[in-house]
């Protein structure tokens, strides 16, 4: 679904005579392969190049060296960026500056219209998009209404009604109640489950990258991991060195474990925790 | 500097349809010193409550004091609030308008009259407290990384010292490391210098860990206003606020439920394992 293939891509500042200021290197030499119907994290210290490399998945950016094919097409090449947008949409941070409508319906009819579909087309897109995300109901609403949560799964519905392959959130709960955030991280699984959308989930709230297939750890515009939730964060150490932490279940349990304590040295969730310590009191070794 | 909100409403719009009622008689005592959490639901009111702490909002109907100085006063200087309650917006973009970082970060202190070489010394101070390289000091803030624009934003508040410090989401889109170095430092500024914070916040973990009172908005209200001990024993109307407690708390729960005699006003991974290790 989607490929890069030694991508670079450099910032250049320059001054107000066009003398170049400074360079920043944010891809530098990113090579990996997403398969349609992965659900992939990216995780990443601040300016380490993660929505850098969201925009080169939707064709926003295109890389200076290398490339980067998304769905086979190739992002350097303008007759295939219309089609690469209506495969890649993007979710971001704030709610309200995605929302531009009067009605819910009409905030999520504006993409496909301005895509060019049909009337009759439409309403039915509309209304499948809103039924994916649980919000039907609020159609006719004013999205001021809505709660941070709702808005964010409004901008979903309004990225689904262009009918995407992939999805990619860059931070699209950093501003949401922890009922919201548990909503938009819901959603994005679902869609992934139910109708095979590749999903790009960018967040720095480690435990929503745990429902992930994959994790991406970014780190001065490179890829310096890749694997399952379980392989990136039974390595504490080195997350530690990319600003990272691991989640504090599981942090809790690493130490205990170190302490001598029956735990083992890795617990995914809460879950895996509480099945350790049932264990360990059959073992005799709690009481 | 004592702040007291007595019976203020705000409405946002008043008299068209898009009439909003965004804080609907809220009165609250904020002496000098405290470290407070302010949290709830998204569209509860945290930001437009904090907006009135520095005057850039003025109620519809209630007072507030400074220092037992009404808002509504004639002589009350906003000039001199300004100068004393520092308020980091909640979207950095809302915040940052000049051509470099350095330049940002200056604004306030020169624009409060500090001295060249004072507002120099404090931009840098305050920048290297959120850990924004020396490299960037010349960048414009549109050319930064989201988590940067941030730490920019904190840091020209920083800068200007004020007494007390209003933090609306600082963490939000900060790395793990950032997010715990940024509420140190807070932390620590609040300690040595003895000044006032409010911090607003969506993660339950990071307000339990930093403050010693919390209050708790939903629809334009005050539900809770109580030490994080008391409002983290109510899970469930936390939860149908649209809150929650800190997952620490939630798993000793569970744990306390299977039988296991721990205590429930757990909130860290510390303290967590301080329990366990016992
Ligand atoms: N428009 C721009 N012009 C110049 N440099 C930029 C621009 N946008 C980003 N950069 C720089 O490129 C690097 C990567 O930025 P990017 O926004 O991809 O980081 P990020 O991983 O998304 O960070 P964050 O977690 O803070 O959102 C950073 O060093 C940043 O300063
Ligand atoms: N400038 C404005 N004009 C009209 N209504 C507004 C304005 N600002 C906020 N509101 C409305 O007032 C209510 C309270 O908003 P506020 O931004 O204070 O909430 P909040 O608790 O800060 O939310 P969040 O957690 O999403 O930041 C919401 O319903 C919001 O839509
Ligand atoms: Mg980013
Ligand atoms: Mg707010």
């Amino acid at each position: 679904m989607i490929r890069f293939e030694n991508a670079v891509f450099e910032y250049i500042r320059r001054d107000d005579e066009g003398n170049v200021e400074g360079i920043t290197r944010a891809l530098d030499d990113v090579s990996v392969h997403i398969k349609r119907g992965e659900f992939v994290a990216v995780l990443g210290a601040n300016g380490s190049g993660k929505s850098t490399f969201a925009k080169h998945i939707n064709g926003l950016l295109v890389p200076e060296e290398g490339k980067v094919f998304v769905g086979g097409l190739d992002t350097s090449d303008d007759n295939n960026l219309l089609k690469i947008r209506q495969m890649a949409g993007m979710v971001f941070q704030n709610p309200d500056n995605q929302i531009i409508a009067q009605t819910v319906e009409e905030d999520v009819a504006f993409g496909p219209e301005n895509m060019g579909v049909p009337t009759d087309e439409m309403q039915q897109r509309v209304d499948e998009a809103l039924e994916k995300v649980g919000l039907i109901a609020e159609k006719d609403n004013s999205p001021n209404r809505l709660s941070g949560g709702q808005k964010q799964r409004v901008a979903i519905a309004g990225v689904l009604a262009m009918k995407p392959e992939c999805i990619i959130f860059d931070e699209s709960t950093a501003m949401l109640d922890p009922a919201g955030r548990k909503e938009v991280i819901a959603t994005a699984h679902e869609l992934n489950k139910n109708n095979n959308i590749t999903v790009i989930l960018i967040t720095h709230y480690m435990n929503e990258a745990m429902g992930a297939d994959r994790i991406l750890v970014m780190d001065h515009g490179k890829i310096v991991m890749d694997g399952t939730p379980r392989q990136i964060f039974s390595k504490p150490e080195e997350i530690r060195k990319y600003k990272l932490e691991v989640p504090e279940i599981t942090e809790l349990a690493y130490r205990l474990h170190k302490a001598g304590a029956p735990m083992p040295a890795f617990v995914l969730d809460e879950d895996e925790f509480m099945e350790a310590i049932r264990s360990a009191k059959a073992a005799g070794a709690l009481s | 500097m004592s702040i007291i909100l007595d019976h203020v409403s705000h409405i946002y719009n008043p008299g068209t349809t898009f009439e909003k009622r965004a804080l609907d008689d809220i009165s609250l005592v904020i002496p000098d010193g405290e470290f407070i959490g302010l949290i709830g639901h998204t569209g509860s009111g945290k930001s437009t409550l904090i907006q009135h702490l520095n005057g850039l909002l003025k109620p519809s109907s209630g007072n507030i004091f400074f220092n037992g100085q009404s808002i509504f006063d004639n002589d009350f200087k906003m000039k001199d609030l300004r100068r004393e309650v520092g308020l980091v917006f909640q979207y950095p973009e809302y915040q940052l308008f000049e051509v470099s970082v350095i330049k940002d970060v200056l604004f306030g202190p020169n624009n409060l009259g500090m001295k060249t070489l004072d507002a120099e010394v404090a931009a840098y101070a305050a920048l290297k407290s959120v850990g924004i390289d020396e490299s960037l000091l010349d960048v414009s803030p549109l050319d930064l990384s989201g988590g940067q624009k941030r730490r920019v934003a904190i840091a020209g508040v920083l800068a200007m010292k004020p007494k007390v410090l209003v933090l609306d989401e600082p963490a939000a889109g900060l790395d793990p490391l950032g997010r715990r170095e940024i509420l140190d430092t807070i932390a620590n500024i609040r300690k040595e210098q003895n000044i006032t914070v409010i911090l607003v916040s969506h993660s339950m973990e990071d307000v339990a860990q930093y403050v010693e009172r919390i209050i708790v908005m939903n629809k334009g209200k005050i539900a809770m206003d109580d030490t994080p001990q008391e409002v983290y024993s109510h899970d469930e109307e936390l939860q149908a606020m649209g809150l929650d407690i800190p997952e620490i708390t939630r798993l000793f729960l569970r744990l306390k439920k299977e039988g296991y005699r721990l205590p429930t006003d757990v909130f860290t991974v510390d303290q967590a394992y301080e329990a366990m290790m016992k």
